[in-house]
């Protein structure tokens, strides 16, 4: 048993196409990697807002703004 | 060359690695880059010359000998055959072929594509070890990594006739292991003997930051690395063969790339597979660092490494998903490590080439598991065990084992680390002080002039 399907190489390669590991779960690996994508931008904008809230509650004072400001 | 197609297939051969070469230079580039940008300031041009000195002495050491053995040890020896001296006297450093040679146009260019495999292998260790270790020192690790214990593990299992290919179905096309495993086990090695920096750990063994002194050189030189990397990957290819030429089980008359075992592959599949491993590591990356910029572009390249071995093969979106795994555990064992056994690995190379490496291989035998490893008759499938044994070969016997025995004997003769006060005044002190000398010279002539 393999996984690519090819068990050894005693075939003539213009019969050959795809050789990647389990064939026939490209639907299944399209959503799980999908899922991932989308997953990963709501972790983002989730993460993105929480991490200027706390920054704007440590240092959003109007003289820490007038320092930033000054020393760019 | 006995035809047009012949002579056509040598020459595009020989271009073909050629041009990987200027690409993989830039690797070193990149890692002169990063090293320096993550060294402190009092450090800067003894760390670049650190690492720049390695190009010439593994350069030399490799042409000499590190390249025979290669050829020569693909039986271990003593595992499925002795010293295969046949194989190792066309690449000595008195062979004929060795040089301008009308009738050889590929030993050159395959010779310098593994060297500059060799540079890498040494750069990596030497990132983990800057703003401490003797330059000296490093330089003979550097030609023990680089032209001997990374060599003798692609002879062992990087060659189409390794013997951990033959019997153990062990498969690592794009180097996790024989590079990348390696080269983090050794610096791993190294390390245990070396210590950290002084001042790395608080009095109670809490880690502290040595930051970079410039994030955005760090990041710019991993960034080239990422460039360089499509050159190594590139070169561990063979371009187009036919069956005939690579003399297997193959049948027919189609021609094909292939890996550097010879076993059938695609450019294709290695473009879709780099881009997105690289893209799953940085993902992942991302997130558990919150963004660290220097983690992230690390992130991509543990991505791209734990794939490696098999990203000849792989779907895309598995190479993705197995580029995020190697990076979670590289990014979590760089920590844990860190806290747990007070390892200051200043560039996070054993977690990134190191863990995910080892990762990569392992990964591999499952997912391949049953694949054959060969186009030739009675070699191993690709398995799990196999794999594992691998790894533990790759990170332990010929990378940790070396570098910690290596780094043993230099630390007995107290070559190893520089003295204390070095270390506080920083590498570069009498540098700069004769910089300030000179430049107070000049301004005390430039007064007297007006």
């Amino acid at each position: 048993m393999s996984t690519t399907g090819i068990e050894n190489w005693a075939l003539d390669l213009k019969d050959v196409a795809q050789i990647y590991p389990f064939q026939g779960s490209e639907g299944f690996l399209f959503i799980i990697g999908l899922v991932t994508w989308i997953g990963w931008h709501i972790w983002c904008a989730k993460w993105e807002t929480n991490y200027h809230d706390e920054k704007i509650q440590q240092y959003g004072s109007s003289q820490n703004l007038k320092d930033a400001i000054d020393s760019d | 060359m006995g035809n047009n197609l012949d002579a056509l297939t040598t020459v595009f051969t020989e271009f073909y690695y050629w041009i990987t070469l200027p690409l993989m230079f830039l690797i070193h580039v990149g890692f002169c880059m990063y090293e320096v940008g993550a060294s402190r300031r009092r450090n800067h041009m003894h760390t670049l010359m650190k690492n720049s000195m390695i190009i010439p002495l593994v350069t030399v050491t490799f042409y000499y000998f590190g390249w025979w053995l290669y050829w020569a040890f693909p039986n271990g020896p003593f595992i499925t055959g002795g010293i295969d001296f046949a194989a190792g006297e066309a690449n000595t450093a008195m062979s004929s072929t060795m040089g301008a040679n009308l009738g050889d146009r590929i030993t050159g260019v395959f010779w310098a594509a593994f060297l500059l495999f060799s540079w890498t292998a040494a750069s990596i260790v030497s990132g983990s070890v800057i703003e401490r270790i003797n330059s000296g020192a490093f330089w003979i690790l550097a030609v023990v990594i680089g032209s001997v214990a990374w060599v003798i593990d692609a002879a062992w299992g990087w060659h189409a006739s390794g013997w951990m290919v033959k019997l153990w179905g062990y498969h690592d096309a794009y180097a996790s292991g024989v590079i990348h495993a390696i080269a983090g086990g050794f610096a791993l090695g190294v390390l245990v003997v070396l210590g950290p920096r002084l001042g790395k750990f608080s009095q109670d063994g809490k880690p502290r930051d040595i930051l970079p002194h410039n994030p955005w050189l760090v990041c710019v030189g991993l960034f080239i690395i990422y460039t360089g990397f499509w050159g190594f990957y590139v070169a561990c290819n063979v371009p187009a063969i036919s069956p005939e030429g690579i003399g297997g089980l193959i049948k027919g008359e189609t021609w094909t790339a292939t890996t550097i075992y010879l076993t059938p592959t695609t450019l294709g599949a290695i473009t879709f597979n780099f881009l997105m491993s690289l893209s799953g590591g940085m993902m992942m990356a991302f997130m558990l660092s919150k963004g660290d910029a220097f983690w992230t572009y690390s992130g991509g390249l543990a991505g791209i490494i734990t794939a490696s071995a098999g990203n000849d093969l792989y779907h895309p979106i598995q190479a993705m998903i197995l580029g995020g795994i190697g990076t979670f555990i590289a990014y979590k064992m760089h920590f844990w490590v860190e806290r747990r056994f007070k390892i200051d690995d200043a560039v996070g190379a054993v977690a990134v080439h190191g863990y995910a490496g080892v990762a990569g291989l392992v990964l591999c035998g499952f997912v391949l598991w049953g694949h054959p490893s060969s186009v030739y008759e009675g070699y191993a499938a690709i398995n799990p065990l196999g794999q594992i044994g691998g790894a533990i070969i790759m990170f332990g016997v010929l990378g940790f084992l070396p570098g910690y025995i290596i780094a043993k004997i230099l630390n007995a003769f107290n070559y190893l680390r520089i003295p204390k006060e070095i270390e506080l005044m920083g590498l570069d002190f009498k540098n700069n002080q004769d910089q300030k000398s000179a430049e107070e010279d000049v301004r005390q002539a430039e007064k007297a002039l007006t």
